[in-house]
Parts: C-alpha cells; structure tokens; sequence
C-alpha cells in the first residue's frame, strides 16, 4: 500500500474546502477527464498524487490510462480524481450519464470500426 | 509496456492524449482463460501501446481460495488499449481474466460495456467454460467468441465450437491469428454488430 491510502482524506478535506461528504461522481475506468485550465493553483496542502494526476491530465485521458500513468491502482485513482473533479480543477469530458451506449452509438462506433 | 512498479522509463503522457475531437468513450470486455491471446488481441487493435493497471482486491469478493492463504488482499493485473472510432469515441479494450474469484473487480468493468469478446483455444476449450458461466450469470452483456488459431490448435466449424461451449445459435464465433490487426479489428466488428442487432431487437420489443 502506498502512503496516499493513509494520508488522503486530510488531502480530500483541503481540496473539497473543508466540505465533510463530498459529492460522488460515477467514475468509470472509461470516463474521460481533462484538467481545468484556468491558471488556479491546487492549495499548499494538496498532496503529490493530486499534483501527478493534474499535470498527466492535461489532454483528455481515460480514468485507466491515468491509474496506469501514476502507476496507481484505478481504485485510489478514482478517490482522487473524484476530490478533483468536486473541487473543479478536474472536468469530465465524456457524458457521464448513459448506462448502455444506445443504438445510434453503437452503430456509428461500427461504422468507424469498418473504415479500418 | 507500462506496468506498476517495472523499471521501463516514464511514458510521456502528453503524447498518448485523446485527440481534442473526442468527446466520449465506450468500452469492450476482452476475457478468457491465462494464455488464450487476450493481450495480443488488445496490441494488435490499439493506437497506445498496452497499458496496464494493477487492483487490489479484498478477500471478501475472492471467496474461499486455498492457493491464497491467509492473505487478505491479492492484486490482479489488468491491461487495456485504446482506440478511436469516427474521430469522436474512444473505445477502450479492458482485458482480464474474468474467473470466477475476480469476479469484483471485472463487475465493475463490466458495467456499461458494448459487450464481450471472450478469447478461446481449442486446445483447451474447457478452460472458457468458467468466464462464459459468470457473464451468463452476472451480466446481459453481448458475446462475441474468438478463436485464436495457434499453429498446432485443432480447427473446428464455428457450429462445432458454438456447439461445445453450449452457446446460443446467434452467438458469433470468428477466428483468426490475433496478432494481426485486421483480425482483431474483424473481431471487434463482430461484436459491435452483434450489440447493435441485440439492441435493435430490444428498442422494437
Ligand atoms: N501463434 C500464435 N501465437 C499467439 C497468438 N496469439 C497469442 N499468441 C501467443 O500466445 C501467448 C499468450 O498470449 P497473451 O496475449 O499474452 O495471452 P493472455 O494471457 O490471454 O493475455 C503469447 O506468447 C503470444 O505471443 C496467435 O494468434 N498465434
Ligand atoms: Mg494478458
């Protein structure tokens, strides 16, 4: 286990600004992500994985491809991107909504799969 | 390949960004028994190099398993790959064994997927008995069966291979050498096309 297990709800309390239960969003391994570009600092007392992920994040990356990147397990990956995203220094790209990918999606994902 | 806790040097991620036109994702299931080709299957389609993940389960969701002792937590390694269809989707190729003992971890995985192409060896079909029984079980998942066509591997008539693993007749069954792109890529197609008219059928009912 690595420290970020233990030191990280103090972190989650500095980012949330103090809020006890933040907001859950649904992370999938899936969903898309991408950094806030809007020149805010992360806090001082913001840890290193917070940091790590902001920097890797800076283009859109997937949930997985960040845990893979920090060399985390998805699972930790989740907890922090999820402070990030309450904290609004982390946006989702990809709609977060939809539970199966409907029809029209999967058809245009098929169409593109034939232009290979 | 990037892998937690290898020596390799840091892949520079800013090179390995989704392109600014992307806008969402969808993920298949890559799943069957150690050794069948589920990372080559993942090599040969993706535009990244195979990533992987290592996630820690709990021994709760592993049941009693003798091999594990008195270990609390194991790790299951996990590799994925990626690549974008139509400019806008990214879909994402997630592997993993998908016994029965792993069963957590692939759930999660498993929800919201386009489907599942289970990975066979006709040298051992048996061994994918165990992976066809949980998505059966656990999941409404669409199922597309790829024979991975070793060298020394028995060819058998999609119908025989259908036939043995007791699938539905509308399963489909494509087989190929999955070190090569455009079989992997027919592979995801067969899927694909298999979500669509299983989606299809369910918007008409
Ligand atoms: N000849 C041949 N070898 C293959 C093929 N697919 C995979 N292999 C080899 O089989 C071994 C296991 O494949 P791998 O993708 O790692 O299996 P996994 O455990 O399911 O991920 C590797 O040494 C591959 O190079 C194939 O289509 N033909
Ligand atoms: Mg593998």
């Amino acid at each position: 286990m690595t420290d970020g297990y233990r030191d990280h709800p103090v972190r989650s309390y500095v980012l949330t600004g103090g809020r006890a239960h933040p907001s859950r969003n649904t992370l999938r391994p899936e969903t898309l992500l991408c950094a806030v570009d809007d020149g805010r600092e992360l806090p001082v007392g913001a840890g290193r994985h917070e940091r790590a992920l902001l920097e890797t994040c800076r283009g859109t990356l997937a949930l997985a491809e960040l845990a893979a990147y920090l060399r985390l397990p998805t699972s930790l990956v989740a907890v922090l991107a999820s402070d990030l995203l309450d904290a609004g220094y982390l946006a989702v790209r990809s709609p977060a909504t939809h539970d199966l990918p409907g029809v029209d999606l999967l058809e245009e994902v098929l169409d593109g799969l034939r232009r290979f | 390949m990037v892998s937690a806790g290898s020596e390799a040097p840091p892949v520079d991620p800013a090179s390995l960004h989704l392109a600014s036109t992307v806008e969402r994702s969808v993920k298949v299931l890559v799943v069957g028994a150690y050794g069948v080709g589920k990372t080559t299957l993942i090599g040969a389609v993706s535009e990244i190099p195979v990533l992987s993940t290592e996630e820690t389960i709990t021994a709760a969701s592993l049941g009693v398993d003798p091999r594990l002792g008195e270990k609390t937590t194991t790790t299951v390694a996990m590799d994925f790959g990626r690549v974008t269809v139509g400019g806008t989707t990214a879909l994402y190729l997630f592997g993993t064994p998908g016994q029965k003992r792993f069963w957590d971890l692939w759930a999660g995985l498993a929800d919201g997927a386009v489907g599942a192409l289970v990975v066979v060896d006709t040298r051992r079909l048996e061994d994918s008995f165990e992976v066809l029984d949980q998505l059966e079980e656990h999941t409404a998942l669409p199922v597309t069966i790829v024979v991975n066509e070793f060298p020394d591997a028995p060819r058998h008539t999609t119908d025989a291979v259908r036939a043995a693993l007791d699938l539905p007749a509308d399963t489909p069954v494509v087989a190929g050498d999955l070190r090569e792109r455009r079989q992997a890529v027919e592979a995801l197609q067969a899927l694909v096309a298999h979500a669509v008219r299983l989606a299809r059928a369910g918007d008409a009912a």
